[in-house]
């Protein structure tokens, strides 16, 4: 039956390649080539806000579009940059790491990717629509975006829909392909803890996005057809939207964060050369925060005046979190304790995740506490505490592994010079652009508006220096990734002196087909 | 899992055109359908959009069709390993449960309407004071029949039968009958699948036909008691959140058994044309599983919405 199917030539000449193939390399490196171009755009975004924000006043753009851009700016860095990096991950390396040959569902697999273009091509394409682009941030609350949207949110939603059917077909694949496609001997509790966190991870996006397929659906059908979900002229509550929108909005952000616990858990035992400390602790603490991440959607609706039960609950609810979280950095901390360590660019991104990420879940307490947080609800400290969660936290997570990764991806070591320059920079600048926020949001800056009081505008010039800073160091990361694609010294299989894993068996650059058959069992160990 | 046919080889496909094909064809339909929605909201004469989203939409069924087809040429060719037909078995559950979810949303949106957010706008408990403030006048009740701002969202008409729970009721229940229907749909799906195990054709494919009947005769019945919500109730998408909730839930799932019977009479077809064997016919027990889920969202409407 495979001579009549031969699989092992190389890819295919041309733009065909891409457009056509059902191979999970090169899928994997097409939703990390579109990760990073959308991390780009909705940095530039960013900029522009950091750039209106430097001083005190109107500078640069009217706040409307100012509005335009924070929406766009969260909207295109969640559904565009983090999530179909830790996809494009994914497609990469759990066919690597499982001894698989492919991604269960290869044709699927392409059809999730390409369709996310089209669905960032119809987002961004409303900024230059009639009336604007949508304006009511990336939580698009009703009725600011249902009664007093701009015409463009029947755009907006309708990329929302198409873009989560993309990521409910590419969590249905990765779900099959490690139920079903792992090699003999490769069991459950031997899987690397990046499989394991997607496979959780791949749950909850399968659980959620039709709940965020059915909000948008109660938006359209309120603005278009007139029906009352969230008026309550009508007998509906726009408090409803909040609550359908944040069922799907926490585990969506644990969607953003588990895939990283998978990388950093992969990326300090090897340059620690020591096993993962409590590797069956680590999976069960994702197990745990997975389950959580169900029943603590209303912290973030504290102050729309719940029922007192209701936000005990929440709060006790979310305070749990921090238990499993806890377990997790212990354990990254206990598997360095004594490590033989050396400090290669991914370990340095790796750290300062633990360092960082740490104190964007401290934040994160603080907010849990429900009279505290109706003094810092949508103020800038809302804004620090979950951009270091997800900038040096998923986004760190994310260059780690790219550094981590590139040579098995194409054959070549990267410069670690620059890789370190770009570490240093990346690290300085988004504690100066995100440290200061905390202080802003303590002292009541609130969160989305271009102009602010006086008092303010320090910690925002520090702020937008920062915001610089960390932007246009990302140049040297896209320096970097092409000048290691086009050459370099030459990665061996193993790359790493304390690597483990399959995914170090095969050799570098990884062959276009690998585990064709599956490896020899007595290559997978415990981890 | 790894098991003894591990050493059969994994088929994965040539290089594929669907995908990407696929995606051009879903993006112009939802592109166009949403300059249809703009242009019908803001009365501006139609732009093109329809046909962008009619243009977008044969291109999206055209390659779904060959998509399909190409998956059955496979498996009749032998390519599929017990393993492949694994993914697919996986595929076919989890997307079932995301279809679960998006009916959740919408179960969800009723839960919290009736039990918590009309009784507080009637004054209800400690948030009852919103609906002091806001409209004092208005009395929570369920089903919502006085909207509490009814020059925004007109009434329904009085007279919505008040239900009972004696068997003379449910006799003249038309929504009893509809869930009669679709529960016998079941049976008789199932019946359909024991002779095609039995590999008794004939039984099959009557079987399958009386199914693909019942679909039709239920959403006919549907049909029909849309046009009483509308004519006789004065129940409208735009009449509250009690037409709100009742069309959408009712109307999602009334679109899922539209695709159900489209389903049910393509394996119709595919059973007449013999492409299942007794061991081999997951396409069939695909759309089964999708029958026996919309068939489960029913008793739960029936429950909710209609009894309750």
């Amino acid at each position: 039956m495979s001579a009549a199917h031969d699989h092992h030539h190389g890819p295919a000449k041309g733009i065909s390649r891409w457009l056509f193939t059902t191979n999970h390399k090169d899928i994997g490196s097409m939703y990390l080539w579109f990760s990073f171009a959308m991390f780009l755009l909705g940095g530039t975004f960013a900029l522009v806000i950091r750039a209106e924000l430097f001083q005190p006043g109107l500078q640069f753009v009217e706040p409307n579009f100012f509005n335009q851009m924070t929406t766009m700016h969260g909207l295109i860095m969640v559904f565009g940059a983090v999530m179909p990096a830790f996809v494009g991950l994914a497609n990469w390396m759990i066919p690597l790491m499982i001894g698989a040959p492919d991604m269960a569902l290869p044709r699927m697999n392409n059809w999730s990717f390409w369709i996310l273009p089209f669905a960032f091509a119809m987002m961004v394409s409303t900024l230059f629509m009639e009336g604007g682009g949508p304006n009511f941030g990336w939580t698009f609350y009703a009725p600011l975006s249902t009664t007093y949207g701009p015409p463009s949110t029947t755009f907006f939603i309708f990329a929302v829909h198409i873009l989560g059917a993309s990521s409910i077909m590419g969590a249905i694949n990765v779900i099959a392909t490690i139920l079903n496609m792992r090699a003999p001997g490769m069991t459950l509790m031997k899987m690397p803890l990046f499989v394991w966190t997607w496979l959780i991870t791949a749950y909850l996006l399968i659980a959620v996005m039709p709940v965020l397929a059915g909000v948008v659906t109660m938006m359209l059908f309120d603005i278009h057809f007139g029906t009352a979900f969230f008026d309550a002229a009508g007998g509906g509550d726009p408090v409803l939207f909040q609550h359908l929108f944040w069922f799907f909005g926490h585990p969506e952000v644990y969607i953003m964060i588990l895939p990283a616990f998978g990388i950093i858990s992969a990326i300090i035992p090897t340059f620690a050369r020591k096993r993962l400390f409590g590797y069956d602790s680590m999976v069960y603490a994702t197990a745990s925060i997975a389950f959580l991440s169900f029943i603590v959607w209303a912290h973030h609706m504290f102050t729309v005046g719940m029922p007192l039960a209701g936000q005990l609950f929440f709060m006790y609810a979310t305070m749990l979190i921090a238990v499993p979280t806890g377990v997790k950095v212990f354990n990254w901390v206990a598997t360095m304790f004594r490590g033989s360590m050396t400090f290669e660019t991914p370990m340095l991104f790796a750290i300062a995740f633990v360092v960082l990420f740490t104190i964007g879940g401290f934040t994160g307490v603080m907010l849990a506490i429900t009279p505290v947080d109706f003094q810092y609800h949508d103020t800038y400290f809302v804004v620090a505490h979950f951009h270091y969660v997800l900038v040096p936290g998923a986004v760190f997570s994310i260059m780690a592994a790219t550094y981590y990764w590139l040579p098995k991806w194409t054959g070549y070591m990267y410069d670690e010079t620059l890789g370190k320059l770009h570490f240093w920079l990346s690290f300085i600048g988004v504690n100066i652009l995100f440290f200061p926020q905390h202080f802003l949001g303590l002292a009541g800056m609130p969160r989305r508006i271009p102009d602010y009081a006086l008092q303010f505008a320090d910690f925002n010039w520090i702020s937008s220096v920062g915001g610089f800073l960390f932007g246009f160091s990302q140049l040297i990361l896209l320096f970097v990734i092409i000048k290691c694609v086009r050459g370099g010294k030459k990665a061996t299989a193993q790359v790493w002196e304390g690597a483990q894993g399959l995914e170090w068996t095969v050799p570098s650059p990884a062959p276009y087909h690998t585990f064709e058959t599956p490896p020899d069992p007595t290559l997978i160990k415990a981890q | 899992m790894a098991s003894e046919s591990s050493h059969e080889t994994y088929y994965v496909p040539e290089q594929s055109k669907f995908p990407f094909f696929a995606s051009i064809g879903l993006f112009l339909t939802v592109y166009g359908l949403g300059g249809v929605l703009n242009d019908i909201t803001a009365g501006v004469s139609v732009t093109g959009s329809t046909w962008t989203a009619l243009i977008g939409f044969t291109i999206l069924s055209f390659i779904l069709f060959q998509w399909f087809a190409t998956t059955i040429r496979e498996n009749h060719a032998g390519l599929n390993s017990a393993q492949l037909k694994r993914s697919y078995v996986w595929g076919m559950s989890w997307f079932i449960f995301s279809e679960v979810m998006f009916f959740a949303a919408f179960f969800g949106a009723l839960f919290y309407v009736r039990t918590l957010s009309v009784p507080w706008l009637g004054g209800e408990g400690e948030k009852g004071s919103a609906g002091e403030f806001l409209w004092p006048e208005f009395q929570a009740a369920w089903p919502l029949l006085v909207n509490p701002d009814p020059s925004i969202y007109q009434n329904p008409n009085d007279g919505l039968n008040v239900k009972s729970w004696s068997p003379a009721f449910f006799a003249g229940y038309l929504p009893f009958w509809n869930t009669v229907i679709l529960i016998t749909s079941s049976v008789t799906l199932h019946f359909a699948h024991v002779a095609l195990k039995a590999e008794n054709r004939k039984r099959l494919i009557q079987w399958m036909f009386v199914t693909v009947g019942l679909g039709v005769i239920f959403l006919g019945l549907q049909a029909l008691e849309y046009v009483e919500a509308y004519g006789h109730y004065g129940i409208t998408l735009d009449s509250g959140i009690y037409g709100s909730t009742f069309f959408l839930l009712t109307g999602f799932h009334g679109f899922h058994v539209t695709l159900g019977t489209f389903i049910l009479l393509v394996m119709l077809i595919r059973c007449i044309k013999g492409h299942f064997r007794p061991n081999d016919h997951f396409g069939f027990e695909a759309a089964a599983w999708y029958w026996h889920f919309v068939d489960v969202v029913w008793v739960g409407l029936f429950i909710f919405v209609y009894c309750i």
